[in-house]
C-alpha cells in the first residue's frame, strides 16, 4: 500500500520541478522572516533570486546544531510566535536544547509524513498502533500519533517504558503494528516470550524501530522473535521528527519524502557534495516547513543515496541505514570505522560491562587504537591467567567483526568515567594537523 | 566438624530490638558469641552465633520475631596479620565465594573464627575438609 | 486578595451554543440523547440487556426524566467490559485508546472516534476562550502525555485555539523552569501539589513567579484541592487559577470548567445529561443538593456511556452565572463516593494495591498504604514468617519484586516498606487500609 501515490511515485521530473519551486519558496521565506538566514545569505553575497534551479543550493551556506542552539528558543523561527501551536526540543548533550516550532500546517504535514510511513508498515484504518515513543518534548510520540490519526488507524497512546503494560495493552487491543526504539522491541520480544503471555493473543505483524542506530542483526533477531517484518524509520527534530525516511517491505533503504525534505550527501571533511552513491553525511533542506525552515542543516548521520528504482514503485531516493555520526567517524590507517560498530562488537562478547573507551594514537606514524574495557565484577574475581585469555578474546572478536587490529586493554569495574548524558567515548591523540 | 548454626532474625530498623532478643537470651541463659547486623533499605538482619540456638530459634519465635536458622562455616584463624589471608585464600582456592561473613573473636590477639555464610554448605564442608584448617566445635567452648 | 480576572463577555470560543436558552437545551439534550440511546440499542449488546430489563424501548423516550428506568453504568461495567465490549462504532472507527491505570481485567478502556476527539477539543476551546487563553498564549502542558487523557486532549484543544502548547509533561522541575523562562510561558496545566512544589523550587532558586515569569493563569485539575489552597496558589504566582473537571470515561478534561468569576465549574450540558444522586440509595437529588455525580454523554460516537457514575461527589450551584453562560456549575469536587485516592496524578484503587500484594510469595496477610502527600505513596508490607531465609538479598528482591509488580499496575512507585509480621494493627471486620495524611 501506498499512502500518497501521487508524492511518493512522482515522475522525477516533475519532482525535481516541484522541489525547485518550494526550495525557492523557502529560501525566500527564510531570508525574508529569519535574521539569522538574512545576515548569513548578505555575508555570503547570494540572494533568493540566485537560486534558479536545484543545482543552485550549494551556493548556500550549511546550518548546524549550534547555529540552531545560538538561535534559542525562537531565533530560526520564520513565523510571527503567535502562528506557532506546538514547539518541541532535543535535549542535547551540552548547552541549550535545539527548539522546534510547528505550525498549524507543519503539524499537517507532519501526520502527513508519518502515515506515509505507517502505510509501508502495512497499516490501514484498522490497524491498532501501539506508540511507545516518548510523549511531550521528544518528537517521537507526538509525530506517530498525529501520523496515526491522520490514516484512522486506532492508537494507543502507551509512551515509552512500562513494559508489563505494554505486553497486556498488545495483547489485549490486538496491537498490529508497533513503534518504538529497535533496542526497546527486543526487551519486549524477550519479555512477551516469558510465561504467562498468550502468543496466540500477540497479533503484531509489523514495527516501524528508529532514534537510534541499529543493525540488520538486530533486525533479524526482532523479526524473528516477534515474527513480525521490521522496518526503519528516520527523522530528526530539525527538520520535522520521525517521518523523514522510512523503509517500505523491500528493506532496500529508506525512501526519503523528497517533495518535503531534500537530501544531500557531503564530504565531512570537505564540505564538498558527493555524487550518489557514495557514502558521507547526510544534509536536508526543509521544502515545506513553515514555522521553521532549515536550509541545508547537517544531521552528522553518515549514509549513502541511492537512485536506483526500487520494486515497490515508489520514486523517491533511498539512503542506507545510518551506520553512524560523522562527528565520531574515525579514520584508523586508511580505514572508517564508527565507535558504534566497536561496541557492537564489544556487546556480543560476555562478560564485559557496555563502558569502553577508546584512544587512538599514532606512535612512528602508524594509528593504534587501543580499546579499554571494563570487567564485569564477575570476570574481576577470576585469576589473572583467565582474563589474559579473555582479553585476547576480545581482540579476535574486535578484528572479525569490525576488521581491524585493535589492541585491547582490561579495566577494573566502575573504573571509567561516567557521565549522565552521553559518554565521550573517543579520545584521538593524534596529531592530525 | 561440628554443624555451626547461626541464628538470623528479621528487624525494621527501630529502637529496642536488640534489647528485647538479648533480654530473652538473658532470661534463658543463652551465651552470643558473635553478632552481626546488616541493614539496609528501612529493615535489617540480625545474625548471631549463641551456645543453645535451638532454644533461642523456639524462644524468639515464640516471642514473635521472625527467626531462622541456618548452617555457616566457623574457621579458626590466627587472630594476627595475615590470619584473614590465609582463610581466604583457601576458601577462593576452592570456589567457595562467600555470601556473608563476620568474625568471632574468642580470645584477642590469639584465636579467633571466621564465619562465613556460603550458597553450598555441604559442598563447602566437603572440599575444606581436605585443606589444613581448624573449625569450631562446641564442645570445646563447654556449650550447647 | 485580587479580583478575578473577568473575562470580556464577547469571549466565546461557541457562543450560541454557550448562551443556549434553557427550554432550546433541554430540546437538544433530549433529541441527542434518544440519538444515543437508540444508537447504544442497536449497537451494544450490554445496553440492549439494559433496555430490556428495564423495559424501556429507545423509540418511546419522551422526555429527559425516561433515562431514570435505566440502572447506572459503573467502572466495574466498564472493566467487565474492557477492551472493546462498550463499542457502538466497529473498531475501524476508533482513532484513539485512552486506559486508567491498572491492569488486564482491572483497566478501564475508553475509545473514541474521530468526531469524539473533535468533540473534546472543542469543549476544552470552550473552557480556554471562556478564562482568557488563545492565540498568542503559551500553554504548558505538564500533565502526563500518553495513555491518560489529561495531557492529550488538553494539546488537542489548546492548538484548536491557536496557542502555543509546550508538551512538557510531569516532573523534570528544572526543565519546567527553564522552558517556563525561555518561551514566556503564559499559562500552565498542570496538578495542585505540582504547582506547590514548582512554586517551592523557584523560590529556591530565588526566581520571583510573579516579576521574573510571564505567567497569566493556570488551570488545575486531577487532584482534589481547596479554595484556600487555589487563594494560596494564585498569591505565590500572582495568577488566576480556575478550576477543571474531567474524567477519562467522559473523554477526558473539558467536561466542566470555571469561568473568570470563579464559581463553580460550568458542566458543558449540551455535550453530557448531568444528574445528582444519593450514592446509597440511586435516589436522583436536586438541584443543591450535595451528591454523586452522574454523566450521560449525549454526543460520543465510539463508547457512549448511560449514566455513568463518576463517584465524585459534588452538587449543582443553583442560580446564573453573571459571565452570561447558561450551562449550570457544579461546585469542586468535595469527595469520592469509593475509596479511590489520588497519587501523582494517578487515580489508584486500593484494591489494585491489595491484588498484586497478594499475588507475591513472601507477603503476608496485613498491609496499610501510607499517603502523605500527593506525589509519593508508600505501601507497608507484613512478610510472610514461613518464607523468611535470614538471607538479606532474598529480602531486597522481594522489595523490589512488590515495587516492580505496584509500579506496573497503579503506574506510580511506591515506597515499599517491609514490617515483621504483626507489626501492623490487626482490625476486626474491615481493616482500615489507606491511611491517608494528606490535607490540601
Amino acid at each position: 500500500m501506498i499512502w500518497n501515490k501521487q508524492a511518493e511515485c512522482m515522475p522525477d521530473k516533475e519532482l525535481r520541478k516541484l522541489q525547485l519551486e518550494r526550495l525557492k519558496e523557502t529560501v525566500r521565506r527564510a531570508y525574508e522572516n529569519v535574521p539569522y538566514y538574512k545576515k548569513k545569505f548578505d555575508e555570503l553575497k547570494i540572494k533568493p533570486s540566485d537560486i534558479t534551479s536545484l543545482r543552485d543550493i550549494v551556493k548556500l551556506p550549511y546550518t548546524t546544531k549550534t547555529d540552531l542552539r545560538e538561535g534559542y528558543p525562537f531565533g530560526m523561527f520564520a513565523v510571527p510566535g503567535k502562528d506557532i501551536v506546538e514547539v518541541h526540543t532535543s535535549s542535547g548533550t551540552t548547552g541549550k536544547p535545539v527548539v522546534a516550532g510547528y505550525t498549524r500546517g507543519d503539524i499537517d504535514t507532519w501526520g502527513e509524513v508519518v502515515a506515509r510511513c505507517l502505510t509501508m508498515a502495512g497499516a490501514t484504518s484498522s490497524s491498532i498502533i501501539q506508540n511507545g515513543y516518548g510523549y511531550g518534548m521528544f518528537t517521537g510520540g507526538m509525530g506517530i500519533h498525529y501520523g496515526s490519526h491522520k490514516i484512522g488507524a486506532t492508537i494507543v497512546p502507551v509512551s515509552a517504558g512500562n513494559t508489563k503494560r505494554q505486553i497486556d495493552l498488545m495483547q489485549d487491543f490486538g496491537t498490529t503494528l508497533i513503534t518504538c526504539t529497535p533496542s526497546y522491541a527486543l526487551y519486549l520480544a524477550e519479555a512477551a516470550g516469558e510465561d504467562g503471555v498468550d502468543r496466540k493473543k500477540i497479533k503484531l505483524r509489523a514495527g516501524c524501530f528508529g532514534a537510534e542506530v541499529w543493525t540488520e542483526k538486530m533486525r533479524e533477531e526482532i523479526e524473528s522473535r516477534f515474527r513480525i517484518l521490521a522496518l526503519n524509520i528516520y527523522g530528526l527534530t530539525e527538520i520535522i521528527g520521525p517521518g523523514v525516511a522510512h523503509e517500505c517491505d523491500k528493506k532496500a533503504g529508506l525512501h526519503i519524502f523528497e517533495d518535503h525534505f531534500y537530501p544531500e550527501i557531503i564530504s565531512p571533511e570537505t564540505l564538498e557534495p558527493l555524487p550518489d552513491g557514495e557514502r558521507g553525511e547526510l544534509v536536508f533542506t526543509t521544502l515545506t516547513r513553515e514555522g521553521m525552515p532549515m536550509i541545508r542543516f547537517r544531521t552528522r548521520d553518515v549514509t549513502t543515496l541511492r537512485r536506483e528504482p526500487c520494486k515497490c514503485g515508489r520514486t523517491v531516493v533511498r539512503m542506507d541505514r545510518i551506520t553512524g555520526r560523522s562527528d565520531d567517524m574515525l579514520k584508523i590507517r586508511g580505514v572508517l570505522i564508527f565507535p558504534s560498530q566497536i561496541e557492537r562488537a564489544l556487546l556480543e562478547v560476555k562478560g564485559i560491562e557496555p563502558q569502553y573507551q577508546i584512544i587512538v594514537t599514532r606512535p612512528r606514524h602508524l594509528d593504534e587504537m587501543e580499546v579499554q574495557v571494563e570487567l564485569s565484577n564477575k570476570m574481576f574475581s577470576d585469576e589473572v591467567k583467565h582474563i589474559e585469555e579473555f582479553r585476547k578474546k576480545i581482540e579476535a572478536h574486535i578484528e572479525k567483526s569490525v576488521g581491524i587490529r585493535v589492541k585491547v586493554t582490561l579495566v577494573e569495574p566502575k573504573s571509567l568515567p561516567r557521565s549522565e548524558g552521553k559518554a565521550k567515548r573517543v579520545f584521538d591523540k593524534r596529531e592530525l594537523k | 566438624m561440628d554443624k555451626v548454626m547461626q541464628v538470623s532474625v528479621f528487624s525494621e530498623n527501630k529502637p529496642g530490638r536488640i534489647e528485647k532478643i538479648t533480654g530473652i537470651f538473658a532470661d534463658e541463659g543463652i551465651n552470643i558469641l558473635a553478632i552481626a547486623i546488616t541493614s539496609t533499605n528501612g529493615f535489617g538482619i540480625i545474625k548471631l552465633l549463641v551456645d543453645k540456638y535451638e532454644r533461642a530459634y523456639e524462644k524468639l519465635k515464640e516471642s514473635g520475631f521472625t527467626v531462622t536458622l541456618n548452617e555457616v562455616l566457623a574457621i579458626e584463624m590466627k587472630d594476627s596479620p595475615g590470619g584473614l589471608y590465609e582463610v581466604s585464600h583457601i576458601l577462593s582456592k576452592n570456589s567457595i565465594n562467600i555470601e556473608n561473613a563476620y568474625v568471632y573473636v574468642v580470645e584477642s590477639r590469639a584465636r579467633a573464627f571466621l564465619l562465613v555464610e556460603v550458597k553450598d554448605i555441604e559442598k563447602a564442608k566437603e572440599s575444606l575438609s581436605k585443606e589444613d584448617l581448624k573449625f569450631f566445635k562446641y564442645a570445646e567452648f563447654k556449650l550447647a | 486578595m485580587k479580583a478575578p480576572e473577568i473575562i470580556r463577555p464577547d469571549s466565546y470560543w461557541q457562543k450560541q451554543d454557550e448562551i443556549i436558552g434553557k427550554e432550546a437545551l433541554a430540546t437538544l439534550q433530549l433529541e441527542h440523547l434518544t440519538k444515543s440511546l437508540r444508537r447504544v440499542y442497536s449497537n451494544v449488546p450490554f445496553y440492549h440487556t439494559r433496555f430490556d430489563e428495564a423495559g424501556l424501548d429507545p423509540e418511546n423516550i419522551k422526555s429527559l426524566e425516561d433515562i431514570r428506568r435505566l440502572s447506572f453504568t459503573t467502572s466495574d461495567d466498564l472493566r467487565a467490559n474492557y477492551p472493546f465490549g462498550l463499542l457502538a462504532v466497529s473498531k475501524d472507527e476508533v482513532v484513539r485508546v485512552h486506559t486508567s491505570s491498572g491492569t488486564t481485567g482491572r483497566a478501564k478502556a475508553i475509545c473514541f472516534s474521530k468526531n469524539d476527539i473533535e468533540c473534546s477539543a472543542t469543549l476544552i476551546a470552550r473552557c480556554l476562550v471562556m478564562t482568557g487563553t488563545g492565540k498568542g498564549d503559551i500553554l504548558q502542558n505538564m500533565m502526563t502525555y500518553g495513555l491518560f487523557t489529561g495531557a492529550l486532549i488538553m494539546h488537542y484543544g489548546a492548538e484548536k485555539v491557536g496557542a502555543l502548547v509546550i508538551p512538557a509533561g510531569p516532573g523534570n522541575t528544572e526543565r519546567q523552569i527553564q522552558l517556563m523562562r525561555d518561551f514566556g510561558t503564559t499559562v500552565i496545566h498542570i496538578t495542585p501539589s505540582y504547582s506547590l512544589y514548582l512554586a517551592s523550587a523557584l523560590q529556591q532558586k530565588g526566581i520571583d513567579p510573579r516579576k521574573d515569569l510571564n505567567l497569566r493563569r493556570a488551570y488545575l485539575g486531577a487532584e482534589p484541592y481547596s479554595e484556600e489552597t487555589r487563594k494560596k496558589i494564585e498569591a505565590i504566582y500572582g495568577i488566576d487559577v480556575y478550576n477543571s473537571y474531567g474524567l477519562t470515561e467522559m473523554s477526558g478534561p473539558g467536561v466542566a470548567f470555571e469561568c473568570g468569576y470563579k464559581n463553580g465549574m460550568h458542566l458543558w450540558e449540551d455535550h453530557f445529561f448531568a444528574e445528582i444522586i444519593d450514592p446509597e440509595t440511586g435516589e436522583v437529588l436536586e438541584d443543591g443538593q450535595e451528591g454523586e455525580l452522574v454523566l450521560t454523554s449525549l454526543r460520543r460516537e465510539a463508547m457512549p456511556l448511560i449514566r455513568y457514575r463518576t463517584r465524585d461527589i459534588t452538587k449543582i450551584i443553583t442560580g446564573v452565572c453573571e459571565c452570561g453562560r447558561t450551562h449550570r456549575r457544579i461546585s469542586r469536587i468535595l469527595g469520592r463516593s469509593d475509596d479511590m485516592f489520588v497519587v501523582k496524578g494517578v487515580n489508584v484503587f486500593p484494591q489494585q494495591i491489595e491484588q498484586v500484594l497478594m499475588g507475591i510469595k513472601g507477603v503476608a496477610q496485613n498491609y496499610q498504604i501510607l499517603l502523605e502527600s500527593y506525589d509519593h505513596l508508600t505501601i507497608r508490607v507484613e512478610i510472610a514468617k514461613e518464607l523468611f531465609d535470614g538471607n538479606i538479598e532474598h529480602l531486597l528482591q522481594l522489595q523490589t519484586e512488590i515495587t516492580d509488580k505496584v509500579r506496573a499496575d497503579i503506574l506510580v512507585k511506591p515506597k515499599i516498606e517491609l514490617l515483621e509480621p504483626g507489626a501492623l494493627p490487626v482490625s476486626e471486620g474491615k481493616a482500615k487500609r489507606v491511611i491517608d495524611n494528606r490535607t490540601m
